[in-house]
């Protein structure tokens, strides 16, 4: 039974003999139905600045031969528009001739609740809190002078028709809450970003002590950044924290390992499968199946069931993230990675929750170890160049570490590396695993999609860090 | 009057009437709708097509000094009716806002001059793979090109109209037609990758294939078994790819917005001196067959010319209704941004800045997002190639560049190089002594 078609002009079994028909000789491709419901409320500079709500419907029909895809969307939910992304489909795909029948597995387990968010709260309550978060963060330190306060939330209902009528449903709610401040005192200004979120209603992550943190979070680090002074530059030791700074994974080893890179040879990883890209005790994961977080899905945008896939295990390459098309190139199977922004989006192989797991060092062990480095806290985005694996990432907040000491905090600066041979430097791995708070948004070729990161502390040996002070 | 569609002019008076009915004081809608064909190509064969047809409706509902916005992509009667519903009601709740309003009504953009923005050409997927065939033909004629990251060419129609219960309404057409190349170079274990791009409102006036596919891998190739220098003090030059990016970090520090939160390194600096005094900074809307050309904002406000530096001094900001209240000026026209923004041309050739020192750090390219507008710090990763004496000598990757907007912009020197490829265009720029970090 399609929720989605329900209230359309169109009914399941016209759009069923569509979809047979469109993809009677091709490998594989589905129609992908999607309703999703999303508000932004805003708070800025003392006032409700802005409150919104989109629903967005559509359908987007994919056609895949061999290495070919032919896709056609459309928010026209119509016989008569899908009729005519088939006629397209058809076309571009006139001489198709593929078998691909890998069936898709069926699973009973769901990671988070199918209830809308945004229905969940009333809107009254959503503009109190965020007034109330206003008031506590400029209650609180004197130097504030701009408070943003956002709450986002989102259902999307999502529904996969397959060639023979095959119906495949997920309903992902997903909610975020962030606050940023900017603090100015002795004629410096600074300014920074804290927020938490998942795939749970607003009252999960509002009560009143969860909120409270957020705002804590967001004043000590912009106040800790109001005392920083430059940051050096060149190559040294570098302590990450846990948590955020696993960005540095999702950038170094996480995209390099998508499988499209991989089936067309153009990442830097691709010929590295069995060979040790990491130091030993390094296990990372792509993780889809962590209830309620951001990163994670059901089934993923094709239906197959997500999983928690072993990307690297003491430090040799295992596997790869794959979606169908690239398994099925690769003769592999998918790793339940086949991930879309919305229904304007093609499939592409994308990360969940990516985490490496625990070692058995300490944080304060490899604090003590640095003679001149720099401790990494908290970080804002990252990003990388596949091909030369040459990666980035820009911390919000560090510190300068002299002789197993933390020092003065300093500015933000980008650290840059080199993803086949960052993770070859690691030299201890903590036993302090943390995700992040649930806010991280990765974006591949123009899409964007909700993932997570994780990791324990680590002590990296050798990297470039980005500051001002030679 | 523009050309529009009369068939969503007559969804926007119905919504209109429809949510002034339901109780709002003030009304504020907008239609786009969009048709794209894409076509990805690579080694030699089609790899993806897409068709999009897409459209969107948004209603500003306000009650007085109350507003909230919904949108949709489903126009059906009954699913505007409950949207408007809900719009009217959140609205009802919102806390007041003393500057919200629709904007003056003198603002309004009334008519002026054809600005070709609209090419009818219709490409056949066919005469697209053919183009893009051509462009990674003339990549692979080179040894070094030994694979591809693939070839897109789209061709993208949109039509936009607005409306506003103060008797605004307006729309036109325009059209895009972008084509990319990105092909990967390879050369004893070094594996580089490097594109092309371009983007015009009219078909004819796109690169040729065969110069997309050519810089395409001329780029990749330039970047084979690069070295990380040591850390050091370097003049940099950016090339032309890269120096825009100056103009972006500066827009949105002089937004009203920024200026009003005063979260800018440019705040209090109007008619001060932010750049040496041979530099203009202009954002036109007007600029036929502009990239970044529009007739009216998103509000349906006259876009005006603006002098944004005039002489190294910082001139104006850029505006919209909502901030210009606050900040008591009338909007200029920028609700939605920058128009057609770039550098006027400086007085030297690019080959006398590549002079001026015996060694320069060319940055053809830069990675991450480490600018902070609030305090004007500056930190990304950089790659690109060393100049000594006047000639290009080695690629460079791996290392960071870094410093602070304020000062970077006192120190910009332009060259003469400026054209119009994108919707924001600089000429190279030379910065003296910025610090780099590698080995």
């Amino acid at each position: 039974m399609s929720k989605i078609l329900k209230n359309s002009e169109l009914d399941i079994s016209t759009a069923s003999s569509i979809v047979s028909d469109t993809l009677n000789k091709c490998d594989d491709g589905e129609l992908f139905l999607e309703d999703s419901k999303s508000e932004s409320i805003i708070l800025d500079d003392n006032q409700i600045k802005s409150s919104s709500y989109k629903s967005d419907l559509g359908y987007g029909l994919r056609a895949i031969t061999g290495e070919v895809v032919a896709y056609s969307h459309s928010s026209d939910l119509s016989k008569k528009s899908l009729n005519e992304s088939s006629k397209n489909l058809k076309s571009t795909l006139s001489s198709a001739s593929g078998t691909y029948n890998f069936e898709i597995k069926r699973t009973n387990k769901k990671y988070y609740s199918e209830k809308d968010p945004i229905e969940a709260k009333n809107f009254k309550s959503k503009i109190e809190i965020l007034n109330k978060v206003n008031d506590y963060v400029r209650n609180k330190n004197q130097s504030v002078r701009q408070v943003t306060a956002t709450l986002l939330g989102e259902h999307r209902a999502i529904e996969i028709l397959r060639s023979g009528g095959e119906l495949l449903t997920d309903d992902r709610p997903l909610v975020r809450f962030n606050v940023s401040v900017m603090l100015e005192k002795n004629g410096r200004k600074e300014s920074a970003v804290y927020g938490v979120g998942g795939r749970q209603n607003y009252d999960a992550y509002l009560n009143e002590k969860n909120w409270k943190s957020v705002c804590d979070e967001a004043l000590r680090i912009a106040d800790v950044n109001l005392n920083s002074k430059p940051a050096p530059a060149g190559e040294m030791q570098v302590v990450l924290g846990p948590g955020w700074p696993a960005i540095l994974i999702h950038e170094a080893i996480g995209h390099g390992l998508e499988g499209d890179f991989n089936r067309k040879k153009t990442s830097a990883f691709h010929d590295l499968v069995g060979l040790r890209v990491a130091s030993e005790g390094v296990t990372i994961i792509d993780d889809g199946t962590l209830e309620n977080k951001r990163g994670s899905l059901t089934i993923d945008d094709e239906g197959t069931p997500t999983e928690k896939t072993v990307l690297i295990e003491n430090g040799i390459l295992k596997n790869f993230m794959q979606d169908r098309l690239n398994a099925r190139l690769m003769n592999t199977r998918s790793t339940g990675n086949g991930r879309r922004e919305s229904y304007r989006h093609v499939v592409m192989p994308r990360m969940r929750n990516t985490i490496m797991l625990n070692g058995n060092h300490s944080q304060e062990e490899m604090i003590k170890s640095v003679k001149k480095g720099i401790f990494a806290v908290s970080f804002g985005g990252g990003q990388v160049d596949i091909t030369s694996g040459k990666f980035v990432f820009n911390c919000t907040e560090a510190y300068e570490i002299i002789n197993g000491k933390v020092g003065s905090p300093i500015k933000g600066a980008t650290l840059i590396g080199d993803g086949p041979s960052a993770l070859k430097e690691v030299s201890m791995v903590g036993n302090d695993m943390m995700l992040d708070p649930g806010i991280g948004t990765c974006g591949k070729a123009g899409q964007g999609v909700p993932v997570g990161v994780g990791q324990p502390s680590l002590l990296i040996n050798k990297m470039t860090v980005g500051g001002t002070q030679l | 009057m523009l050309e529009y569609n009369v068939k969503l002019s007559d969804i926007i008076d119905h919504c209109i009437s429809n949510a002034k009915k339901k109780g709002a004081t003030d009304v504020e809608v907008g239609i786009v709708k969009s048709t794209a064909e894409t076509v990805s190509y690579r080694n030699k064969k089609l790899d993806e097509s897409d068709r999009a047809e897409n459209i969107g409706l948004s209603i500003t509902a306000y009650i007085n000094k109350k507003k909230t916005s919904v949108s949709s992509t489903n126009l059906k009667t009954e699913n505007l009716e409950k949207l408007i519903e809900r719009c009217v009601e959140a609205a009802k709740i919102t806390p007041e806002d003393e500057h919200n309003s629709l904007p003056d009504e003198k603002l309004f953009f009334k008519n002026s001059g054809e600005l070709d923005l609209f090419d009818r050409t219709h490409l056949e997927n066919n005469d697209k793979i053919d183009y893009l065939r051509e462009a990674e033909q003339i990549a692979f004629e080179n040894p070094e090109i030994v694979n591809t990251n693939g070839s897109s060419f789209s061709e993208k129609k949109t039509e936009v109209l607005l409306g506003n219960s103060k008797g605004f309404k307006n729309g036109y057409k325009t059209s895009n037609y972008i084509a990319y190349c990105e092909v990967v170079s390879k050369n004893n274990g070094s594996m580089e990758r490097d594109y092309e791009y371009t983007s015009k409102r009219h078909f004819e006036d796109l690169l040729k294939p065969s110069e997309l596919g050519s810089n395409a891998a001329k780029f990749a190739i330039r970047k084979l078994k690069p070295q990380k220098i040591k850390s050091g003090k370097f003049d940099i030059i950016f090339d032309k790819r890269i120096s825009k990016s100056f103009l972006n970090y500066f827009s949105s520090a002089i937004s009203g917005s920024s200026i009003y939160r005063g979260t800018s390194f440019l705040k209090d600096k109007l008619n001060k001196k932010i750049f040496s005094d041979s530099i203009n900074i202009v954002d036109r809307a007007d600029i036929k067959r502009g990239n970044g050309s529009k007739y009216f904002d998103n509000e349906g406000v006259k876009i005006q010319n603006l002098s944004l530096v005039k002489n190294g001094l910082l001139n104006d900001y850029l505006m919209d209704t909502y901030y210009g209240r606050k900040l008591n000026i009338y909007s200029n026209g920028r609700s939605g941004g920058t128009t057609n923004l770039y550098f006027e041309n400086g007085k030297q050739d690019l080959n006398h800045l590549m002079n001026s020192n015996k060694k320069i750090f060319y940055v053809t390219e830069t990675i991450g997002h480490g600018t902070n507008i609030v305090t004007g710090d500056y930190s990304l990763g950089a790659g690109g190639i060393m100049i000594e004496n006047g000639e290009f000598t080695y690629p460079i990757s791996e290392v960071t560049i870094a410093g602070n907007l304020n000062q970077m912009f006192l120190k910009m020197v332009l060259a003469n190089d400026l054209e119009f490829n994108y919707s924001t265009n600089s000429p190279s720029i030379l910065i003296e002594n910025m610090t780099v970090a590698g080995k």
